[in-house]
């Protein structure tokens, strides 16, 4: 039997669920192999009875809640995707203020009509069973997920930093031309893509599991930087980090 | 007498959360709303406090569809706030991956999003079993404005090589070559859709809009001009205020525009308005052969507009080519000279006129920020083409009625987010 798929969106760009439907020559195969049953974005079938939920976007709203809880009682399995279902991503630059204070910067007297609360990753409101990260995700490492899913395997996190392959990938390190970068503490995946294409890594794909012990972290000493130091400095898609929920 | 009671939750096959309902009782209409419930995303809020080099990474992230859009409107108004002007390398590098955007947008949006209604299928999906042929002739031309993002930028959605003052990587050679023989090859798949839009008839409606798009004498303005309007004529882009008249109503968390009449649209069909004459030669003939011609006030008619503007950015990019390939290109050094002051920058999105503005301190933070997206434009024309759509079909079935609304939603290509920024 094929899985049952449904992808969703949350507070987001949705450029997590573009990248599904930008893999433009595998799109046959997905299909064949995958019974996709609700992917609002791109279908109007919609069925409630899915195996596997992608969750695209942050959870922002107490509606969101509601639904995120219901698709987590529906689903074998909970797969955020992108930087702001994994990590709450630059939604999470909100909270530094009162919600009261957001609210009416953006809608001045009529703030009254919405709702809002601080931004957050999926997991901070249920569990999760894998998580495919990134801003915007890497449409082959979603590729190579679902397939591993469907070899009944777990699929593989990659675990070290983005410095390791931007190395490999010949790049001259960001740090020697007198920048700073989140490579050195940030999980890899990517091919360091941001450094190969002439910006800097901007940590989208969240910290990698021990970056306080792991061998890139002398580059932030040679730069005189902790790895604190380096967060604050780059907090675009890591805001969430040291936000303790309500 | 008649009863109709049309509650489309979550209208599907849009880019974010639009829900449409129509009441009719008696025959007499009682309610027809277009309601936006998108969470509201407050990035004008997060934008504030960012120095300058952050702003246009963050101001990408307001769109996964047209993220390139965003990031050059963003730059543009750093850019104009700081007095820099980019190079003619970096400008040019930065249209041809603007002509990846629209290609890509479009086709997106023609044959994933639309398509689907036009051969009554709900999804894609199924068509590439029953269609394939052009379902994957949708995906191949798509394919196409991907390929030249990621080859020019880095990557399809937000790409890393615009940067403030210029552009931060130079293409090889042979990378131009096959990217202009990747446009030359999608001629043929592009008349063919043109002879698909030929044997299709879209809806009969029309309704009086004002259209307003970019306008330069010089060009088919995608990147620069002023602001144009088919009602009142021409006014400089830091007069935008004085068009756009945001406001906001309680069922909608995006907000609505407004200038001289109760709603005006933007997007390809109102710059095919504005600008019809200035389309490239195959894209004119499309538009002829097609039935385009200005001023259309039928918005199913975007759909064919988008068509026409995919022919014209691949005439565009072939040549935009050509210019690269004479010229030496080289890395640039890219100096900013920080200082305060204010920035507005103006392009045109696949869905429309897109507005930053950004005031920044003296050591290049922003203090203020204020983006205008083109579905925030529309949202009015939005609810106010339904009202009339309805009034006209009263005499259709509730199906046939909701099917249309569905489908004049979608031809406008809403990006609903985008405009909950």
């Amino acid at each position: 039997m094929k899985p049952k798929v449904a992808v969703f969106d949350f507070t987001c760009c949705e450029g997590c669920e573009l990248q599904i439907l930008n893999c433009e020559e595998e799109m046959p195969d997905l299909v064949a192999a995958l019974d996709i049953v609700t992917f609002r974005e791109a279908m109007t079938e919609h069925n409630d009875y899915y195996d596997i939920a992608f969750i695209d976007g942050a959870c922002s709203r107490e509606s969101e809640v509601v639904r995120l809880k219901e698709i987590r009682a529906r689903a074998k399995m909970v797969i955020p995707i992108g930087a702001c279902a994994c990590l709450g991503g630059v939604n999470c630059l909100k909270n530094s203020r009162s919600m009261d204070e957001v609210l009416k910067a953006e809608y001045g007297d009529a703030a009254r009509y919405y709702d809002t609360i601080p931004a957050r990753p999926i997991s901070a409101v249920i569990p999760i069973d894998f998580f495919i990260p990134g801003c915007p995700i890497v449409k082959e490492e979603f590729i190579r997920v679902v397939q591993e899913i469907l070899a009944g395997r777990t699929p593989y996190q990659p675990s070290t930093p983005v410095c390791a392959e931007c190395k490999m990938a010949g790049n001259v390190c960001v740090f020697d031309k007198g920048m700073t970068c989140l490579g050195p503490v940030t999980r890899g995946g990517c091919q360091a893509s941001c450094v190969t294409g002439g910006a800097v890594c901007w940590g989208c794909r969240g910290l990698i599991d021990e970056p306080n012990v792991n061998s890139e972290k002398e580059i932030l000493e040679k730069a005189g930087l902790s790895v604190g130091d380096i967060l604050k400095k780059f907090d675009l898609f890591n805001a969430c980090q040291e936000v303790t929920w309500k | 007498m008649r009863k109709i009671d049309i509650n489309v939750r979550q209208l599907t096959r849009v880019e974010g959360h639009g829900n449409i309902i129509v009441r009719v009782s008696n025959g007499r209409i009682e309610e027809v709303k277009w309601e936006i419930t998108e969470s509201p995303r407050f990035f004008e809020v997060m934008l504030r406090g960012r120095p300058w080099h952050d702003v246009h990474v963050l101001a990408s992230r307001i769109c996964g569809i047209c993220s390139v859009s965003h990031q050059l409107a963003s730059l543009q108004a750093t850019e104009a706030a700081f007095g820099i002007q980019p190079s003619e390398q970096s400008t040019l590098l930065r249209r041809l991956l603007y002509v990846g955007e629209i290609i890509e947008s479009h086709m997106l949006h023609i044959y994933l999003l639309a398509l689907p209604d036009l051969l009554h299928a709900g999804s894609v999906f199924p068509l590439l079993h029953s269609s394939k042929d052009i379902v994957l002739r949708g995906l191949r031309l798509k394919k196409l404005g991907n390929e030249i993002m990621e080859i020019i930028g880095g990557r399809s959605i937000h790409p890393q090589a615009i940067v403030v003052g210029g552009f931060a990587r130079v293409p090889r050679h042979q990378d131009l070559l096959y990217l202009q023989g990747r446009l030359k090859e999608a001629l043929p798949d592009l008349e063919a859709t043109v002879e698909f839009f030929r044997g299709l008839e879209l809806p009969e409606f029309s309704r009086q809009t004002e259209y307003i798009a970019l306008k330069n004498p010089e060009e088919y303005a995608f990147v620069r001009g002023s602001i144009s309007s088919t009602d009142t004529g021409i006014a400089a882009l830091d007069q935008y205020l004085d068009i756009t008249n945001e406001y906001c109503v309680p069922h909608s968390t995006a907000k609505f525009t407004r200038h001289v009449l109760e709603s005006y649209a933007v997007g390809a069909l109102a710059r095919i308005n504005n600008n019809y004459e200035q389309l490239n030669t195959l894209a004119k003939k499309a538009a002829n052969e097609l039935g385009l011609e200005p001023i259309c006030c039928n918005p199913f008619m975007n759909n064919v507009a988008q068509v026409v503007e995919t022919i014209h950015e691949v005439e565009e990019g072939i040549d935009l080519i050509n210019r690269l390939l004479r010229m030496v290109m080289q890395e640039e050094d890219i100096v900013v000279p920080v200082k305060a002051g204010q920035g507005v920058g103006v392009v045109e999105a696949p869905r429309g006129l897109l507005i930053h503005d950004y005031t920044y301190d003296n050591k290049g933070h922003i203090v203020r920020a204020n983006c205008v997206t083109p579905s925030n434009q529309n949202h009015g024309n939005i609810q106010h083409n339904l009202e009339a759509l309805v009034h006209q079909h009263l005499d259709k079935s509730e199906n046939e009625l909701r099917l249309l609304c569905e489908m004049l939603v979608r031809a406008y290509d809403p990006c609903i987010s985008c405009s909950t920024h």
